[in-house]
C-alpha cells in the first residue's frame, strides 16, 4: 500500500448550518453561513483559502452544475472550485479532494464544502431521478432509496435466519438511539426523543422499514478548513490537532448486482474501504480502538449491516451489539453522537462534512457533557452513496494528538 | 400436413364481479342488471393486448426452440401502436430470431381467425417452418354501458407448422361484410354499438350459420359432424339457436368464457380454441368460427400427437390463477378512465431515447442476457465485460434468452413511496435459473406472496407509459410462479 495521507492534514476550522427546513435560505445562503463559521473557527480570512471543493449531488434543484453558483453566492477570490458529486459520498469526496489539494503540496490551506437543497424540491424523500442512467430507466424498478434499502432487511434475515421480528427489533433500536441523542443537538432538524412503540408502529414506507427507520429530508451545509500540520500549529499554536488518519473511498465493480456471490445483507464496498482505511491509520483492531462513528444511517437496516461492514460486530452479531446498547452514547463505541442523518436529515452534499464535523468537536472536546463521548482517540464516518448492489462508499478516520 | 402445432392462452390473475358493476353504476343505467352474471377477467395496470399476447404466446411456446420460428402474427383492436409493428414487440418479446415474417392484424374481431388463416398458409407455402399467432384484446366499454359489463382482457396463441401436428387443418370458409355492429374511431377510446337485438339477431345469429352452412357445402359435411365447436357470441339466446344445428353431443360447444373471462375480442376465439385442444382427443373434428366484420370459420382434426401438448397449458392454469378485483375504482384507475393523484413521483418526465432502446432492443424485449464463452457465467445484462470478477474477458458474450428460464427470489420489499397504480410497489432482487440476478418489478402479487427462496416466472409487462408522446414502453417483471394444472 502507499504511503497514504495519514497525518498530512489537519482540521484548521469547521462549520456547519443547522439543518432542517430552510426555507427561508439559498443553497448559496447556507453556504455562507457554514463557510463563515469554518473561517472563524480557523482564524483565518476568506481570502486566505488558495482551493476549493464542493460537494453537491443533486444539481438541478439548488445550486446548478459547475462552480460558478457556489464561487458567486460565497465571492470567493478567483480560485479553483470543483465541484464533486459521487453520490451520498460527495461530501466526504469534497473533503478528500481538499485534503489531497493540502497534501500534494499543490496548496496549503483548502476548503470543502457541501450544500443541498432538498426541501425545494416538494418531495417527501428523494426526488425521482435517473441517477443510474437511462439505460435502467428502461429495466429497473421504478425503486425509491427505501426500497433498495429495504432488501438488505429481506437478505439479512434470510441469511441469517433470523426472524424478521428480531431485525425490527434491532433497527428499531438504532433509530431510537439516533432520536435520544439528536434530541440534545441544537443543530439537528428533528430533535425529540421517540419511543420504541413509536418507531415500531410508524407507517410502512417500504417493508419492513416504517417512517422511522428512515431518515429526513432537509437542507443544509457543512464547510471544512484543511491544512498542513506545520500551518496548523503556526496558525494555531495552543489548539491540538485534529487529524486526518485516514481516507478511503471504494466503488461497486458490478459484482454485488450482476454476479451470484454476493449475500445481499453485506455492503462490500463499506468492507473494502473500512479495511483499506484502517490500514491507512494503523488500527489493527477497530472494535477496540475506534471510540466514536458517524456512519450512514440512511435507514436504519443500513446502520445495523454497517457495523458488521466496518468490522465491528461479528458477521450475524450486530442486532446483539446494538440491542445490548454497544452503539448508545454511553456504550463502547457511540455512534450517530449527534443524531445522525436519522435527525439531521440528508442534505446530500453536506452529510459527510457534517459528520466530519461532529467527530472534529467530539475530538476537540468541545460539546457539553450530555452529548460529549469520554476521550476519544479514532472517531470514524462512513457515507455509503447509491444503492446496496451498487454504491459508492466513503471511510474517514480521524484523531487527535 | 399442415395445422396446428401448439396452443397457449391468457386470462389476467385479476377478476371483476359483474355484481360490483352493477352496485357501482346500475343507478345510471339499471339495464346492465341483464349482463350482471360471473365475472370478468380484468388486466392489471401493468398489462394490454401485447403484453397479453405475448403471455399467450409464451404459454404456447413452452419448449419450443425459439430460433425455429418463422413468423409472428399478432392480432388486436387495441394494438397500442398504429405506426410501429406490434407485433414485432411481441416477436421480441417470444425470443423469435431476426429472419422472419412478421405482421399485425387490426381493425376487426375476426382479425385473430384471419391472421391463423394468414399463417396457415404460410406454414403450406413453407414447408418446415413455424408460424406463431398471438391474439389478445383490451377493449374498453364506457362506465354503465353493456360493453363494460361483456367485454373481458385476455388472449390466445396457436403454433402452426407441417411437423408435429396436433390438429390437422383441413379447410376454411369467410365471409366478409361491413356490417357495423360495433365501432372505434381512430380518435376514439370506446366502443360504440348499434342496436342490441339486431346484432344478436342479423349479427351472430345470421352470420354464423351462414358460414358454419358455406364451409358444410364446400367440404361435403354437415354441422353434426363436429365434435368440438368453437366460436364467440355473448348472446345466450342467439347461442343456442346456433348449439341447436350442431346436434346433441356432452362438451361439443366450447364454453365461452364469458361467465369467467367475458368477451376477449380479437384473442376470443383463440383462447376459447386453446380450451378446445386442451380436452380435444385423437380423431375429432373441431370447428373454428370467428365473428366481426364477417366471419371466419375453419376446420381441423386432432391428431395422436394432441396428447402430447396436453400439460397444463392453455385456459384451465390461468383461470385457476385469479385474484378477486373488489374494487370498481381500482378497475377505473387501471384502463385510465379515472385519473389518480400519484404525487410528484408520478409526474416525473421520462423521455424514451430511441437509439437507446434499439441498442439493447434484445435486452428491453427478451430479457436477452449474456453467457460468458471463457467462463460459462450467465448473466443480465450482459456488457462486453464479463461480470465474473476472476474472469473479466471481453467480448466473449453468447445470447441467452432469459425469458422462459424462470427464478428464484433472491430479496424482495414492497415500496410505498414509489408511485404505482397498484402500491405498494413490490419489487426485489431475482436470480435467474442457470445464473444471474437483477433487481426487477413483481407483479400480480402482493408483498404478502413473497419469501426469499420462492420461485418465480416472468412475465412480459408494461414498464411505463409516457402519455406526453404516447409511448408505451415494455419490459419484464417477476411474477409468482404459475402453478400448472394438468
Amino acid at each position: 500500500m502507499a504511503e497514504g495521507i495519514r497525518d498530512k492534514v489537519v482540521i484548521l476550522g469547521m462549520g456547519c448550518t443547522r439543518f432542517g427546513e430552510r426555507w427561508d435560505m439559498s443553497g448559496g445562503d447556507l453556504l455562507v453561513e457554514s463557510l463563515t463559521e469554518a473561517l472563524q473557527d480557523a482564524g483565518i480570512e476568506k481570502k486566505d483559502l488558495q482551493a476549493a471543493w464542493l460537494g453537491v449531488h443533486i444539481d438541478e434543484i439548488n445550486i446548478g452544475k459547475g462552480g460558478t453558483y457556489a464561487s458567486t453566492a460565497m465571492h470567493l477570490p478567483l480560485i479553483p472550485v470543483s465541484r464533486l458529486d459521487n453520490f451520498c459520498a460527495s461530501g466526504t469526496e469534497a473533503f478528500r479532494g481538499a485534503a489531497y489539494g493540502v497534501a500534494s503540496g499543490a496548496c496549503d490551506i483548502a476548503l470543502a464544502i457541501g450544500v443541498e437543497k432538498l426541501k425545494d424540491t416538494g418531495y417527501g424523500g428523494l426526488p425521482d431521478s435517473p441517477a443510474f442512467g437511462q439505460e435502467m430507466v428502461m429495466i429497473g424498478p421504478n425503486a425509491t432509496a427505501p426500497g433498495m434499502f429495504a432488501q438488505l432487511a429481506t437478505a439479512y434475515a434470510a441469511k441469517h435466519k433470523i426472524s424478521m421480528d428480531r431485525v425490527k427489533e434491532a433497527i428499531t433500536h438504532v433509530s431510537w438511539k439516533s432520536h435520544q441523542n439528536g434530541a440534545k443537538n441544537p443543530r439537528a432538524h428533528l430533535r425529540k426523543a421517540v419511543t420504541k412503540e413509536q418507531i415500531m408502529g410508524s407507517p410502512m414506507v417500504a417493508y419492513p422499514l416504517g417512517l422511522f427507520d428512515c431518515c429526513g429530508v432537509s437542507d443544509g451545509s457543512a464547510a471544512a478548513i484543511v491544512c498542513t500540520p506545520e500551518i496548523a500549529k503556526k496558525l494555531k499554536p495552543n489548539d491540538p490537532l485534529v487529524k486526518v488518519k485516514a481516507l478511503q473511498v471504494a466503488v461497486s465493480s458490478g459484482e454485488e448486482a450482476m454476479y451470484d456471490k454476493w449475500d445481499g445483507a453485506s455492503v462490500l464496498t463499506t468492507r473494502a474501504a473500512s479495511k483499506r482505511a484502517y490500514e491507512e491509520a494503523g488500527i489493527k483492531n477497530p472494535r477496540e480502538e475506534i471510540s466514536m462513528m458517524e456512519v450512514h444511517d440512511c435507514f436504519s437496516i443500513t446502520e445495523l449491516c454497517t457495523m458488521e461492514d466496518l468490522w465491528i460486530s461479528p458477521e450475524g452479531g450486530a442486532p446483539e451489539d446494538i440491542l445490548g446498547g454497544f452503539y448508545d452514547l454511553d456504550g463502547q463505541i457511540p455512534c450517530q453522537p449527534d443524531g445522525g442523518l436519522k435527525c439531521f436529515g440528508h442534505p446530500i452534499g453536506a452529510s459527510g462534512i457534517r459528520m466530519i464535523f461532529e467527530m472534529y468537536n467530539q475530538l476537540l472536546g468541545r460539546w457539553p457533557e450530555d452529548r460529549a463521548v469520554k476521550d476519544p482517540k479514532f472517531g470514524l464516518t462512513h457515507n455509503l452513496g447509491g444503492v446496496p448492489n451498487n454504491n459508492v462508499c466513503s471511510i474517514a478516520i480521524f484523531g487527535v494528538d | 400436413m399442415v395445422g396446428i402445432t401448439s396452443f397457449g392462452g391468457y386470462v389476467p390473475r385479476y377478476r371483476l364481479n359483474r355484481m360490483i358493476v352493477f352496485g357501482s353504476m346500475g343507478w345510471l343505467n339499471p339495464v346492465i342488471i341483464t349482463n350482471a352474471r360471473g365475472e370478468k377477467a380484468v388486466a392489471n395496470f401493468d398489462e394490454d393486448s401485447i403484453t397479453m399476447a405475448v403471455a399467450a404466446g409464451m404459454d404456447c411456446l413452452r419448449g419450443v426452440d425459439r430460433s425455429s420460428i418463422d413468423a409472428v402474427y399478432y392480432a388486436s383492436t387495441t394494438a397500442p401502436y398504429r405506426e410501429r409493428q406490434n407485433a414485432n414487440i411481441v416477436a421480441g418479446a417470444l425470443g423469435a430470431g431476426e429472419t422472419i415474417r412478421t405482421a399485425d392484424f387490426a381493425a376487426s374481431l375476426k382479425s385473430g381467425t384471419t391472421a391463423l388463416l394468414s399463417a396457415l398458409e404460410f406454414a403450406a407455402a413453407n414447408p418446415g417452418s413455424k408460424a406463431v399467432v398471438c391474439a389478445a384484446d383490451c377493449r374498453l366499454g364506457r362506465m354503465a354501458s353493456t360493453q363494460e359489463m361483456v367485454f373481458g382482457d385476455g388472449g390466445g396463441a396457436l403454433m402452426v407448422g407441417d411437423t408435429d401436428v396436433i390438429a390437422e387443418y383441413k379447410g376454411s370458409h369467410s365471409i366478409s361484410y361491413d356490417f357495423v355492429d360495433h365501432l372505434r374511431g381512430a380518435r376514439t377510446k370506446y366502443d360504440r354499438m348499434w342496436e342490441e337485438r339486431w346484432i344478436r339477431d342479423l349479427g351472430y345469429g345470421g352470420f354464423i350459420p351462414e358460414v358454419v352452412n358455406g364451409l358444410c357445402a364446400k367440404y361435403g359435411l354437415s354441422p353434426a359432424d363436429f365434435d368440438k365447436v368453437v366460436y364467440p357470441c355473448y348472446y345466450g339466446g342467439a347461442r343456442k339457436k346456433i348449439n341447436a344445428m350442431f346436434g346433441e353431443g356432452e362438451g361439443k360447444v366450447q364454453d365461452d368464457m364469458l361467465g369467467t373471462v367475458g368477451d376477449t375480442g380479437s384473442g376470443h376465439p383463440l383462447l376459447m380454441m386453446a380450451g378446445a385442444l386442451e380436452t380435444a382427443k385423437p380423431g375429432e373434428k373441431i370447428l373454428l368460427v370467428s365473428f366481426g366484420s364477417g366471419c371466419d370459420a375453419m376446420w381441423f382434426e386432432a391428431t395422436d400427437a394432441v396428447t402430447k401438448v396436453q400439460d397444463g397449458r392453455g385456459v384451465s392454469r390461468w383461470l385457476a390463477r385469479r385474484a378477486e378485483l373488489d374494487n370498481y375504482q381500482k378497475y377505473l384507475v387501471w384502463r385510465g378512465m379515472a385519473p389518480p393523484d400519484l404525487g410528484v413521483r408520478g409526474e416525473v418526465d421520462k423521455e424514451t431515447r430511441w437509439s437507446l432502446v434499439w441498442r439493447n432492443h434484445k435486452q428491453i424485449l427478451g430479457l436477452v442476457g449474456g453467457k460468458c464463452k471463457a467462463c460459462g457465467t450467465q448473466q443480465f445484462p450482459a456488457g462486453r465485460m464479463c461480470a465474473n470478477p476472476d474472469c473479466g474477458a471481453v467480448d466473449q458474450m453468447d445470447e441467452v434468452y432469459l425469458a422462459d428460464k424462470g427464478g428464484t427470489i433472491f430479496t424482495y420489499t414492497g415500496d410505498m413511496l414509489a408511485a404505482s397504480l397498484n402500491p405498494p410497489a413490490a419489487y426485489g432482487t431475482v436470480s435467474f435459473n442457470g445464473g444471474g440476478r437483477t433487481v426487477l418489478d413483481f407483479t400480480d402479487c402482493t408483498v404478502e406472496d413473497l419469501a426469499v427462496g420462492n420461485p418465480v416466472d416472468f412475465s412480459f409487462r408494461i414498464k411505463f407509459y409516457d402519455p406526453k408522446r404516447d409511448i408505451t414502453n415494455y419490459f419484464w417483471k417477476a411474477i409468482p410462479a404459475v402453478e400448472e394444472v394438468k
